[in-house]
């Protein structure tokens, strides 16, 4: 019994990993050269501040399995269900794989932060994004292009989520958090600066979370405005101008910043947009791969031997998407035992 | 004295029509405005009138806008008017030439082949006749077509055509008989007593093979004449008013008289000149993106000329302004529309006081980017990249937040408050001391240019980066970038700026011609002119026209408004949207 | 204090819902449904130029309808131009500019 992985990011490991367990064999297809996915850009993880790398090398240990073939720098280019319910899939390198169930965990793609152009993402000079700090982090480098310390941080919460206007109307969930997290990662460099969060709601929904947010504001002293940003602007000394309102007192807030971050929300990938089209898949409206129930049959999608697992389905931290893929890995090896005795 | 009994239904007809006609125009006239008056009486007398009379045969008789839009269509409606025209022009030479006199009654002309059947001895007898059979073809070939469009009217190339009243039908049909009872009566008698050519003649002598000829023809004399006799007595309360009426629109337009923000006589008068040929429907959006099609501006109209209840379509529309240029007619459609907009709001003269001159340092270019502006940074900083590149000195006016320029708050239609608001800002602008006045919204510079008198010159940027190019200020190099221009509906059909967008991508990009180019461009769906439709179909409308121009494969998809530009950014993965700013920002 | 002397002289701060006439709420959430999707973030006043310099907020003054407050919802309901920043800024796609125009229909009526 064989089963194809698509995507090698801590979902696809991870379930290639349980599957390879019970003895099944795996074939797990990354298109980067490593395993791992959007992991790897992470420095530190919520709510317990591990480090990333630590996690991720973990997971790429696992792999090291007889039973796991690993197809890195390869990508997927035709999935298809063959007549006798097996799968058959073509590879860049012009492989073909054959398998009994497929799993994609193909993940989800960071919203592209210039499409908020208002927000001023590649037009002003101190915007980044929360993928680029954590890259500062890594670097232990926290400085403005000038190379001065920036005085007055702002995090931007639900850039590209809940907002109809560039098309996403759903939560991207982890970003409150995010911002939580790396709020008291820059105070930790920046024992001087001003640190706010710009919120619509505080959505703390792990366990730890809401206490993270709780010694955010006792221990670090981070400030947290209700109101979401309409627009910023820029002075002639690269300072930027915001514009909130913040709706507790209910007015309009003018506050300049040294440095904005924006909390890029989650899209459905690309990869998650094909698999749909060459298999007739379901698809939510917000793009990412519909499950066939919303509560028993997470892992199952419309059509019989296609598994789903992590952020193919919706928006999730790590720790979802580990359980998931375990949960995955489980229902799989169910179904091949079922059509193995019913042969 | 030629006279029978059957020509009094016409002449009667024809005379109440005249008499009603005078009145009724008389009466409108008479409401207009001293300054409109004056006008007229000016206007009357110049070369405006030759003008006038120019449109009224290339509009009214020709139809040549209607063929430029769809040729068959136009042929049709050429068939019928210009046929009937040149048959009635044609009638009365002939009759002329035959009794050596202009003074015959009208009916002399028109039932000519009855009180001379035969080619008599006159000159040019037969040439008269075979024109007027050619004529009469001519219109019957017409004829044909309209029957097959009442059948289905994709056989004309209209996807939507207009829907009629039980009343308008039945004019529609005695219309329709009047040609064919002219033929049959010419061909009877011309059967029985000579005369006529290839067409009366030929078909006379078939007829009289197998019809009592003689207890016909007389009775078809009747028929004709009564058919139109019906079709004059009708008429005024008809579609067809548009007939006499669309001459006076065209009189008055070239005149000068123009359609204000109040509906007055001259908006009656648009109005009487719809002609219903229902050619703005296809060309609505709401019809093809959403299938509303009880909104286009024939609809419209035809609910205040019948006393209907027109509150939704009054609301319902995106003034694009793409129906009105395409109108055959030439009728103002977004300001009738805008002047049935009810002014609701009371404010005083004080409300918008809260706005306050914001300093600034005097230049001789003062930069207006408008409130939806400030939402495009990527506009603001193209615009400041090539006022520095061509050593332009200028004055941010707005930088910091300023007063809406009036425009929204007049589309909704609250013409005292928007007359406030401008007058607010007008202050603020002029204050400016600026020569040259650029704004990055097309919405802000139709409405400085229209409704501001300013005492300095206003510019789009797309026609400000033109001239600075064009004086190279500004040298940008070609790239290989395909672009698709989506020209914004104020900037284009509502200011008539075509040319100098075109040129500049052509300067800087390689530009591709579609049919959605210039007058024919297609709204964005984010037009605030609209308020009754929901977010839901403005983003269909949205996702169509980006559908429609992003099919011709470019590079970029170029437009020149803020709003335009935020409204495309909505659907994701679709290929770039940028300001021509922008596009030109990078390539110099 | 007050209740010493038996009366109040400082009216009520509380929202009487109960009491509130919420027909005004009613034809809004009728004529405008997009307006039930508001979550108060606040873009709207943040972006608007009368919110910015004088009393008027948008997204109280459609909260305070919501809850018949209508007094003080209409207070400054003039102060608006209408420019329709608010209406790009939405995330939930509210027709702000249809919501001002209703609730301006409604006052002439």
């Amino acid at each position: 019994m064989k089963v194809i992985i698509i995507g090698g990011g801590p979902a696809g490991c991870e379930a290639a990993y349980r599957l390879a367990n019970e003895g099944i064999q795996v074939d797990l297809i990354e298109k980067e050269s490593t395993t791992g996915g959007h992991l790897n850009n992470w420095y530190q993880l919520f709510p317990d501040r591990k480090s990333a790398q630590e996690i991720g090398q973990l997971l790429r240990a696992n792999l090291e399995h007889p039973n796991i073939r690993l197809h890195l720098n390869t990508e997927a280019r035709n999935l298809q269900k063959t007549a006798a319910g097996r799968f058959s899939v073509l590879l860049s390198d012009q492989g073909l794989l054959e398998g009994d169930a497929l799993l994609l965990t193909t993940g989800f793609k960071l919203f592209e932060a210039q499409r908020k152009e208002e927000y001023g993402y590649g037009i002003y000079n101190h915007v980044i994004t929360s993928v680029e700090l954590e890259n500062l982090f890594s670097n232990h480098l926290l400085q403005l292009p000038e190379g001065k310390n920036p005085k007055r941080i702002g995090f931007i919460h639900c850039v590209g989520s809940r907002d109809e206007k560039i098309g996403n109307c759903h939560c991207s969930k982890l970003c409150c958090i995010t911002a939580v997290k790396q709020a008291i990662e820059v105070r930790e460099m920046l024992p001087e600066a001003e640190i706010f969060c710009f919120y619509m709601d505080m959505r703390m929904f792990g366990p730890g979370y809401e206490e993270m947010y709780r010694e955010a504001q006792e221990k670090y002293n981070i400030k947290f405005v209700r109101g979401r940003l309409s627009e910023a602007s820029e002075t002639l000394d690269k300072q930027l101008v915001i514009k909130v309102e913040d709706t507790l007192i209910g007015k309009p807030l003018k506050m300049t910043l040294d440095l904005m971050v924006l909390m890029i929300g989650m899209e459905a990938s690309e990869g998650s947009r094909e698999a749909v089209r060459q298999l007739s898949l379901n698809q939510s409206p917000n793009g990412f791969i519909q499950s066939a129930d919303p509560h028993y049959g997470t892992n199952r999608s419309n059509q019989k031997g296609i598994f789903l697992a992590g952020c193919s389905t919706a928006p999730m931290n790590l720790t979802d998407t580990l359980t998931d893929a375990r949960s995955a890995a489980c229902e799989i090896a169910a179904y091949l035992k079922q059509i193995s005795s019913s042969k | 004295m030629y006279y029978d009994h059957f020509v009094l239904p016409f002449t009667i007809g024809l005379n109440v029509l005249i008499i009603f006609l005078i009145v009724k125009y008389i009466r409108w006239i008479r409401t207009f405005s001293r300054q409109e008056k004056k006008l007229i009486l000016k206007g009357m007398f110049s070369v405006k009138t030759l003008k006038a009379i120019k449109e009224t045969f290339l509009e009214s008789l020709v139809h040549h806008k209607i063929f430029r839009t769809n040729p068959f269509l136009g042929y049709m409606h050429m068939c019928f008017a210009l046929g009937w025209f040149l048959l009635i022009v044609m009638g009365k030479t002939e009759s002329m030439v035959y009794h050596t006199s202009a003074l015959n009654p009208p009916y002399f002309a028109i039932f000519f082949r009855y009180f001379h059947p035969a080619n008599e001895t006159f000159p040019y007898s037969n040439v008269f006749a075979f024109i007027m059979d050619l004529i009469l073809l001519f219109i019957l070939s017409g004829l044909f077509l309209a029957l097959a469009k009442r059948i289905s009217s994709r056989i004309v190339g209209l996807k939507k055509a207009t829907r009629h009243r039980p009343l308008d039908l039945l004019i529609l049909t005695v219309l329709w008989l009047i040609f064919p009872l002219r033929f049959l009566a010419e061909s009877f008698t011309s059967g029985l007593r000579g005369g006529g050519s290839f067409l009366t003649h030929t078909a006379g002598d078939a007829f009289s093979t197998f019809l009592p000829l003689d207890a016909l023809a007389y009775p078809a004399w009747w028929a004709y004449s009564s058919a139109l006799g019906l079709f004059f007595l009708l008429l005024p309360f008809s579609r067809y008013m548009h007939i006499p009426t669309e001459i006076v629109y065209i009189f008055l337009k070239n005149w000068g008289i123009r359609q204000g923000k109040t509906f007055n006589a001259f908006s009656e008068i648009q109005v009487y000149s719809c002609s219903r040929c229902g050619i703005c429907i296809d060309r609505c959006q709401l019809n093809t993106s959403l299938g509303l099609n009880d909104t286009q501006a024939v609809y419209f109209l035809k609910k205040i000329r019948h006393g209907r209840d027109y509150s939704v379509q009054q609301e319902n529309c995106l003034m694009c302004g793409r129906c009105e240029a395409s109108c055959p007619v030439d009728l103002r459609h977004n300001a009738l529309r805008l002047s049935k907009r009810p002014d609701l709001i009371r404010i005083t003269k004080d409300t918008y006081n809260y706005v306050k001159q914001l300093p600034f340092t005097p230049a001789k270019v003062a930069y207006f980017a408008g409130c939806m502006g400030h939402l495009t940074p990527g506009v603001i900083r193209a615009m400041r990249l090539l006022f520095q590149k061509a050593g332009v000195s200028y004055t941010f006016i707005d930088e910091n937040g300023g007063v809406c320029c009036g425009r929204p708050m007049l589309l909704s239609g609250n013409q005292n408050a928007a007359s406030v608001i401008v007058e607010k800002n007008k202050a603020i602008l002029q204050a400016s001391k600026a020569e040259i006045l650029v704004t990055s919204c097309p919405i802000c510079y139709k409405t400085f240019k229209e409704e501001y008198g300013l005492q300095m010159q206003v510019m789009h940027h797309t026609e400000y980066i033109d001239y600075l190019i064009q004086q190279h200020y500004l040298i940008p190099r070609p790239s290989e970038w395909r672009t698709v221009f989506h020209n914004p509906c104020e900037l284009g059909r509502g200011s008539k700026v075509y040319a100098a967008p075109n040129r500049i991508l052509q300067a800087v990009s390689q530009k591709i011609n579609t049919p959605y180019d210039d007058e024919n461009s297609l709204c964005c769906g984010g037009s605030l002119a609209n308020t009754y439709i929901s977010g839901a179909q403005r983003h269909r409308i949205s996702t169509d026209a980006l559908r429609i121009y992003t099919s011709y494969q470019p590079d970029v998809l170029v437009t020149a408004c803020p709003l335009c530009k935020k409204t495309f950014a909505k659907k994701p993965d679709a290929i770039p949207v940028k300001d021509i700013a922008e596009i030109v920002a990078e390539t110099c | 204090m007050t209740t010493l002397w038996g009366y109040s002289i400082s009216e009520t701060r509380s929202i009487d819902y109960d009491k509130n006439d919420k027909t005004f709420a009613l034809y809004l959430a009728e004529k405008v449904p997009s307006s039930k999707l508001c979550i108060g973030c606040g873009s709207c006043t943040a972006t608007c130029t009368a919110g910015n310099l004088t009393e008027f907020n948008i997204r109280k003054l459609q909260m305070l309808v919501k809850r018949g407050e209508n007094q003080e919802a209409l207070n400054n309901l003039s102060k608006c131009m209408l420019c329709g920043k608010c209406l790009l800024v939405c995330p939930r796609g509210v027709d702000t500019r249809k919501m001002i125009l209703t609730l301006i229909q409604y006052l002439r009526k």
